[in-house]
This record gives structure tokens, C-alpha cells and sequence, in this order.
């Protein structure tokens, strides 16, 4: 899937990735694409709700081998 | 989409109670929620430029997981609350919990009200030049103002 931005939250723990999201989020212009990269399992459930209640739209929500990347639509 | 509004009533002092108000504050903040977070008797202690004071004790605790078990005799000599609080802090860093300086300033950062209580300052007569310039200060009335009208409202 195409990005226009990458934000490399590995290795951090809750709230982190879920900050940080919003911060890089920030930095887009609506309708641009933000990729995250997590190794927080904690994240699958809470990139989720963060998508539901700020209306940023969650286009993919994967996960491979403790790996969990989020593809996020900027509303 | 109405913004959502909380208010923390933050009354702890130590490490691992300084964590659930900045947590909170600081997500609800990222999903754009209005936050004040008042600061009364123990908890005014996380408004303090300098945090480093902020400690865990392992007394008077028996849930805290030990590397080795240890007798509550043992847990009470002098250096071992510093020494817990070492330990906490490293296990923290390895995991990737942010620090509570990191915490506070994402708060910061994204406007959160910081109310420190005027009645505690005064009781243990703190020098208000210890606490961050973004406290304000005030007391319940102050703090009921805004907590009337939230959509989540915790004790701490």
C-alpha cells in the first residue's frame, strides 16, 4: 500500500505508539496515508479505538510475526 | 464530532501511581479530548520541575514482582526504596515505557490543564517555583467547574 509517511514505533510501549501516531498524523494533509510499524500487541486493540474516536481512518491492520503495522487515512 | 472532555483528580505521589493520570492524559489528549488533571496532597509532588524525587516502594506492597523474594525486614532497610526505584526505572527503559518527564511534557505539548491544589501548597508550604510553569493553581471549586461537565471523570 502507497504512504506518505512512516513512523517506526517498535519497541515502545502503551501510550507511545498511540502518541506518536497522533503527532505524525498531524504532519499530514487530509487524505494522505500514514504508515506505523509496532511491536506492541497492546496496539492491534488500542490503533483501533484511536481510529474510531478521532475519525482517522484505519485502512489496514496487520500483523506478522510480532510485527504490527497500521496503514492510517489522515481525516 | 463534540470533543470529549476528562478530569483526573491525581492524589498519589509515587512512581507506579504517577503513571494511570499521565497515561490517560496524555492518550486522551492524542485522540483530542479536553483534559485537566488536578494535583492534590501527594500527587502535587508530579508537578515538580524535577521528578527524580518520585519513587517506588516495595513496603506495604506484596503484589510488586521481586527477582528474588524478599522479607518485608529486608524490604524496610535504608537504600532499598532507592534501589526498587532503580530497578523500576531500568525494566521501564528496557520495555519501552516512557518516562514520566516524557509523559508530562505530551501533556504539556497538547494543552492539558494542570491544576495544582492551592490548600496542599499551603499546608506543606511548597515553594511554588518547584512546579512546573504550566500549573495552575486552585482549589475544589475550581476543579468541579470543569469536571461537570465530562464525559469521564476519575479519582486517582
Amino acid at each position: 500500500m502507497n504512504f506518505d509517511k512512516e513512523l517506526d514505533a517498535r519497541g515502545l510501549a502503551c501510550p507511545l505508539p498511540i502518541v506518536k501516531t497522533r503527532k505524525a498524523l498531524n504532519e499530514l494533509a487530509s487524505g494522505q496515508v500514514l504508515k506505523v510499524t509496532a511491536t506492541d500487541s497492546g496496539s492491534l486493540a488500542d490503533m483501533k479505538a484511536f481510529s474510531e474516536q478521532t475519525g482517522n481512518e484505519l485502512l489496514s491492520s496487520t500483523q506478522e510475526g510480532g510485527l504490527y503495522v497500521f496503514y492510517l487515512k489522515r481525516r | 464530532m463534540d470533543t470529549k472532555k476528562m478530569a483526573i483528580i491525581a492524589t498519589k505521589g509515587t512512581l507506579d501511581w504517577a503513571y494511570p493520570p499521565f497515561i490517560l492524559a496524555s492518550t486522551a489528549a492524542s485522540l483530542g479530548w479536553e483534559v485537566q488533571v488536578f494535583f492534590t496532597f501527594y500527587g502535587l509532588q508530579l508537578l515538580r520541575k524535577d521528578l527524580s524525587g518520585i519513587k517506588i516502594s516495595p513496603l506495604a506492597n506484596p503484589a510488586m514482582p521481586m527477582p528474588v523474594p524478599m522479607p518485608v525486614l529486608v524490604q524496610a532497610l535504608p537504600g532499598m526504596e532507592s534501589m526498587a526505584t532503580m530497578m523500576m526505572k531500568n525494566k521501564m527503559k528496557s520495555k519501552g515505557v516512557a518516562s514520566l518527564e516524557e509523559l508530562r511534557n505530551v501533556c504539556i505539548e497538547a494543552d492539558v490543564k494542570f491544576i495544582a491544589c492551592q490548600m496542599t501548597v499551603d499546608l506543606f508550604e511548597f515553594d511554588k517555583n518547584d512546579f512546573i510553569p504550566q500549573a495552575e493553581f486552585g482549589g475544589a471549586a475550581t476543579f468541579l467547574g470543569f469536571a461537570g461537565d465530562t464525559n469521564v471523570c476519575l479519582y486517582i
